[in-house]
């Protein structure tokens, strides 16, 4: 199959069918609706499930429970839905459960905007719920990339048996762009019957299995979580995934940004390139795990003078950039959070100010 | 001769914490006895609810899932839709079902999902130690209603068989209690029903089972009983409210 035209949101839902999830619960909120959408009509035609739920909360028990019955499945959601979903994410994480989560980023706190944000960061990397859990979290710069991590994300989930987002930005699910869905990311869920709750009779056995994130002994719950955290320090060390763009020469300036911003950036760095002004750029592709080491190397190098964290968000990714440069540059903040994206020419006049 | 009575399959050996005079462990069994009659063990999956029964699943012998608060219906539908060939069941209570829960259960019934709920009202919230729930009798005194459940501030108590029963989608509503022996068959009866219903692939199923807390109540046991049948019983009417055509 060859390219074709694609809205951001409907590459996403076919791309979760090319992985193979014909499982699909989900509740309307701007600006990612068109996902239930397309699979409202395309699941059927696929023999798989689709249903909208009575709220946010309600959807993600029902992956809650699709996953325990160890089938894949997979939700999407904007911002405010993604904190009425947080309760569940945590459950899952806490009772090792696989599952796909989309943010289209929308801009907030509160009900914000309905345009274009990255202002979830510290939720989705730091505090998506109570108690000790994380989340792998990719983040796609083009519909392409949304696709391959959409495809990626489902074998992930399963490998950690932990909830995968997808983090895009609302331009990620707007905006329309060429697209194929790679044949080597098609990929044949894992053999869950040692965990899910899918009746003795499925697995032949006469073993029952149990899912709970319930342990009243201290002790119980303190390993429980130590298997927790080994699970994102292993991600820490396998799933870091980020690009580097023009970091080869002698750059004054290192950009880290992701997402679409990460494209005005790209932009950006190019017209400085034409006025004699280097500089580099890491992006992100996973936000947790944080690309640490690459940052830190980056920025070491000897031309360059200071590091620049540009997202739409007000500096929500600076701390982690910060922990990365470990003190050796100036870290600064640039940015927008309205629903704005920052224009090349206003990115370009910020990273000339830290050169000169 | 053989043996005419013994503990049900589905059932485990674990001894139960529940207090004296509660009637957990009476629903518990009659679940069980189902389940074995019907012979589904193998492809039943239990969602044990927050409250009481938290840790039922340590007393039933197949698969079962742990929910968040009011949380079960959601999760038993996630289960139900991608593996519709599963029996699945909620046990929730009613601070559970008719307060924190109420968005999920009413649209569970209202989507007719093919789902069975076990719903224990007790008029009281047990595990947390007493408070007040949506389903507190009027001047019933609790720990959040020291002074008694008053109507004029917190409502009626809601009646959810009724409420689950005025949906136009069809489905299996019923009350039952087990607080004498003499209404114990009648509860088994109607959820055997409610369980069969399922496995018709027919309607959504639920069984409301007004129940004893002799311990939040402050009462004894024998209290309890005579209090539930005093004070609940011409409130939650018991029957079948509605049954599909």
């Amino acid at each position: 199959m060859g390219k074709v035209l694609m809205k951001g949101n409907e590459a996403i839902g076919e791309a979760a069918i090319r992985a193979g999830c014909l499982n699909y619960f989900a509740y309307p909120i701007t600006p990612q609706s068109e996902v239930a959408e397309y699979l409202s009509r395309r699941l059927p035609e696929m023999g798989g499930v689709f249903l909208q739920g009575e709220s946010e909360v309600a959807v993600s028990y029902m992956i809650f429970g699709a996953a325990a019955a160890g089938e894949r499945v997979f939700t999407t959601s904007s911002s405010p839905g993604i904190s009425l979903m947080s309760e569940a994410i945590s459950y899952m994480a806490g009772a090792q459960c696989p599952a796909v989560i989309v943010n289209i980023m929308r801009g907030g706190p509160g009900l914000g905007g309905i345009l274009p944000s990255q202002a979830d960061y510290l939720q989705a990397t730091k505090g998506i719920g109570h108690g000790d859990c994380r989340l792998l979290v990719l983040a796609p710069a083009s519909v392409q990339e949304a696709v391959e991590m959409v495809m990626m994300a489902f074998p992930l989930a399963e490998k950690y048996r932990n909830p995968v987002m997808i983090l895009g930005d609302g331009l990620i699910g707007q905006m329309m762009e060429p697209v194929e869905f790679p044949d080597h990311l098609r990929t044949t869920p894992s053999n869950k019957n040692d965990w899910a709750v899918n009746g003795m009779q499925t697995r032949k056995s006469d073993r029952r299995n149990l899912i709970r994130s319930l342990y009243l002994d201290p002790g119980q719950l303190n390993e429980n979580n130590l298997i927790l955290k080994a699970k994102y320090d292993r991600m820490k060390k396998e799933e870091v995934r980020c690009e580097a763009y023009n970091t080869d020469g002698d750059y004054r300036v290192l950009i880290v940004s992701y997402g679409t911003m990460s494209r005005v950036c790209r932009t950006a760095i190019d017209q400085l390139k034409e006025i004699g002004v280097e500089v580099g750029m890491i992006r992100p592709q996973t936000v947790f795990p944080f690309p640490e080491e690459a940052v830190e190397e980056a920025a070491g190098k000897k031309s360059c003078r200071a590091v620049a964290s540009i997202e739409m968000s007000m500096g929500q990714m600076v701390e982690d950039v910060e922990r990365a440069v470990k003190g050796k540059r100036p870290v600064k903040w640039y940015g927008k959070c309205g629903g704005d994206v920052p224009t090349p020419e206003e990115v370009m006049a910020f990273v000339k100010s830290l050169a000169d | 001769m053989g043996k005419t009575f013994q503990k049900p399959l589905a059932l485990s050996d674990q001894v139960t914490h529940y207090c004296p005079g509660c009637t957990h462990g009476v629903i518990h069994r009659l679940v069980a006895e189902v389940i074995d009659e019907l012979a589904i063990r193998d492809r039943t999956v239990g969602i044990a609810p927050v409250g009481c029964a938290v840790l039922m699943y340590n007393y039933f012998t197949f698969d079962f899932l742990e929910a968040a608060h009011g949380r079960a219906p959601a999760q038993a539908t996630g289960i139900k839709r991608v593996r519709p060939d599963l029996v699945v069941f909620t046990y929730q209570g009613d601070g559970d079902l008719a307060s924190i829960g109420m968005g999920e259960i009413v649209h569970a019934a209202n989507r007719g999902e093919k789902i069975t709920v076990i719903f224990v009202n007790n008029a009281v919230y047990g595990m947390t130690g007493g408070q007040m729930a949506p389903t507190t009798m009027p001047m019933q005194r609790t720990t959040t209603s020291p002074f008694g459940r008053r109507v004029e501030e917190v409502g009626m108590p809601i009646k959810m068989a009724e409420l689950l029963a005025a949906l136009q989608t069809p489905a299996y509503i019923a009350r039952q209690t087990v607080i004498k022996p003499k209404f114990i068959n009648k509860a088994k009866k109607s959820i055997k029903k409610a369980f069969e219903y399922q496995l018709a692939g027919k309607c959504f199923s639920f069984v409301e089972v007004v129940s004893t807390c002799p311990t939040n109540w402050g009462l004894t046991p024998v209290e309890a009983v005579r209090w539930a049948e005093e004070t609940m019983l011409p409130y939650y009417q018991l029957g079948e409210l509605k049954t599909p055509q």
